[in-house]
């Protein structure tokens, strides 16, 4: 009865449909905003089926209070550190006149108590209202990080599919050679793709295909020939972080009983590997997705500085700089909720695939 | 096993020969010892000193003088490689082993206590977890800066690093030693321990952790690489170190501004990395192989 949670008629095909719709963002084809809105509706109404299906409301639940909490913690946490510091990001080698400094901390609200300012922080958190950048005058905060968050979410959706679809064949080939010249070579290949700074991988690469072949573009974010390079450059570490993860996995379950028993029933070595060694040794991948995940938010910073993309990781860097505490503040916190996000996600769908998870609510 | 097991030795005899058959991770340990070396004597292998401008000698590709090349205002490129193996090393080791002290003296005490303190001591780690590395390394960065700490900006800039990349590291150790003192705490010596009278920071130090200083080596010598590589993200950000300090992060981005005209101002520091990563890796799983036989 627990086998399966996963409805086969509702998964694999929505997968696919999504899977085009990040196809098409790829090239630039443009997708009405009725579809994204009905695909992400249809997904969460065949997730709250699921959920009530399999009594998982409470698991749930609990998930996502814990997640919600982690936000506000984070949230508070960053506000406070950021406005207890000493030397206001308005200190400059000059001093300011008292009345210009006065009336600079009145419209930011510098000037009234802690407590208030926290509060107010946290009432403009929740109606999406992050205050007014320091340094972008008049400029709100939440303006500009919707301006920039597509380009980092599209970079690092990428990455993350390049990984998948890289790392998981080299993995599995690597097992099913293992210790014969497939193997070392893909692994060889895998822990130089672990060891390689992007600032090594990303010049040669601007060398050979912008300046020599003319063939991408070396900067910025306007469409394909864009798009390709940062990808390939951010995809390829993490794909040889789960390529090492898949081969360890694939040969971990190859050792188990049930495989002994399918090949001594004479299953066909294709049949075993991808009906019976594959799915149970990607569960692994799938519990990996949140480390791997804040890995790539981590390397896209470099990425995004390298390409000059327009992301948010350029800004967050930018603020630092420019000392501009509210667009450090809104930056760290797009990127928490993103991290906490994915990890709870990846947690709910470890707790549909893998039936033997006991769910202690 | 051949006649030499016959002898009997100590697991870690046992280890350090798995360790010494295989070749590649023998040969990365070597290299890494080369690094080490070469980063102590700095001032007496560089030819130049590393902030010395030869004014007349700009951009230059490499070439029989200078090895590698100068950059852009005239200092010898070797030099300045030498000297960012120096930083870099330095601050890898410092931190993994500040992370070490930290992270495991946190995790033992959340192991061995258990229950309820342990839960709250693991919600504030899950929650350093819930923020990316490069965030929380950038945020304490941002919090350590503007405290008015140091008179010396570049003494300043180098304990920020330290600290900020140790607030970073501790975290990985203290889960792991946790997880670990977990397990080993439900074995039988440490009921017999316990059972002559023996106190439970005896027991930790004495008997918990030499049993589990396999694993924390292994994690400690990928703990290396990692901090080496987020101190050269950092720096080639401009978040971290500045010049004339010279890591390979600082050489990076130095010459990332040339990269067309003068490739090689950012390829050298690049593959210095890269090999010093890559051998820090290998060395890494060779332990692994070697030390921590049940995570192979």
């Amino acid at each position: 009865m627990m086998t399966g949670r996963l409805n086969l008629a509702f998964g694999p095909p929505l997968a696919i449909f999504w899977l085009g719709l990040v196809v098409a963002t790829f090239f630039d084809v443009s997708i009405p905003s009725f579809v994204w809105w009905s695909a992400a509706a249809y997904t969460l109404a065949g997730a709250f089926w699921h959920t009530i299906r399999y009594g998982m409301l409470a698991y749930v639940g609990k998930r996502l209070v814990e997640s919600l909490i982690t936000v506000a913690v984070i949230a508070s946490a960053t506000f406070l550190l950021l406005r207890v510091l000493p030397g206001g990001p308005f200190d400059s080698e000059k001093a300011l006149p008292p009345e210009i400094k006065a009336a600079i901390e009145k419209k930011y609200q510098l000037d009234q108590p802690l407590l208030v300012q926290y509060g107010n922080f946290m009432v403009g958190l929740v109606q999406g209202d992050l205050g007014e950048s320091y340094k972008y005058l008049g400029r709100n905060i939440s303006e500009i990080l919707a301006e920039s968050l597509p380009a980092s979410v599209q970079l690092g959706v990428y990455a993350l599919l390049l990984a998948y679809l890289i790392g998981i064949p080299f993995g599995v080939l690597a097992a099913r050679y293992h210790n014969r010249w497939p193997d070392h070579l893909l692994m060889a290949l895998a822990i130089s793709g672990v060891s390689v700074p992007s600032f090594l991988v990303a010049p040669i690469l601007i060398l050979i295909f912008c300046f020599g072949l003319g063939w991408f573009e070396p900067a910025l974010w306007d469409g394909p020939a864009y798009y390709i390079l940062p990808t390939w450059v951010l995809g390829t570490r993490a794909a040889a972080v789960i390529a090492r993860l898949v081969r360890a996995s694939v040969l971990e379950v190859i050792k188990a009983d049930y495989i002994r028993t399918g090949r001594a029933k004479g299953l066909s070595e294709s049949t075993l590997l991808f009906k019976h060694v594959l799915r149970n040794s990607l569960i692994p991948v799938l519990t990996f997705s949140g480390p791997l995940i804040a890995g790539i938010i981590t390397g896209s910073f470099v990425v995004e500085q390298i390409f000059a993309i327009p992301g948010i990781g350029k800004h967050m860097v930018l603020s630092v700089s420019n000392r501009d505490y509210p667009l450090i503040l809104g930056t760290t916190l797009v990127f928490s909720v993103i991290l906490v996000v994915c990890n709870l996600l990846v947690d709910l769908l470890y707790a549909y695939v893998d039936p033997r998870i006991k769910l202690n609510v | 096993m051949s006649s030499r097991a016959l002898k009997g030795h100590s697991l870690w005899y046992g280890g350090w020969l798995r360790l010494k058959r295989n070749k590649v991770a023998v040969f990365s340990g070597i290299y890494i010892c080369i690094l080490c070396l070469i980063a102590l004597f700095a001032y007496q292998i560089s030819p130049y000193a590393f902030d010395e401008q030869y004014m007349d000698r700009i951009l230059e590709s490499p070439n029989l003088v200078h090895w590698l090349g100068t950059d852009s205002l005239g200092r010898d490129m070797l030099s300045r490689l030498i000297h960012g193996a120096r930083m870099s090393m330095a601050v890898g080791i410092i931190t993994a082993i500040i992370s070490l002290i930290v992270g495991a003296s946190y995790g033992a005490v959340a192991g061995w206590i258990g229950g309820r303190v342990d839960a709250i001591m693991m919600r504030f780690v899950d929650l350093l977890y819930s923020v990316p590395t490069l965030v929380l390394l950038i945020l304490v960065k941002v919090v350590f800066d503007s405290m008015p700490l140091f008179t010396n900006p570049e003494l300043k800039a180098l304990t920020g690093m330290l600290l900020a990349l140790s607030v970073v590291g501790w975290v990985t150790l203290a889960r792991m030693v946790r997880g670990q003192v977990l397990q080993v705490k439900q074995l039988t010596y440490v009921e017999s321990a316990r059972a002559l009278g023996a106190s439970g920071g005896r027991i930790v130090l004495r008997h918990i952790f030499p049993n589990i200083l396999g694993p924390i080596i292994v994690v400690l010598t990928f703990q290396i690489p990692s901090n080496i590589l987020y101190e050269s993200f950092l720096s080639f950000l401009g978040l971290g170190l500045q010049p004339p300090f010279s890591s390979w992060g600082v050489l990076a981005n130095e010459g990332w501004r040339s990269l067309r005209s003068y490739p090689h101002l950012i390829i050298s520091p690049g593959l210095a990395l890269f090999t010093a990563m890559l051998a820090f890796n290998l060395l890494g799983d060779g332990l692994r192989d070697a030390f921590d036989p049940q995570s192979r």
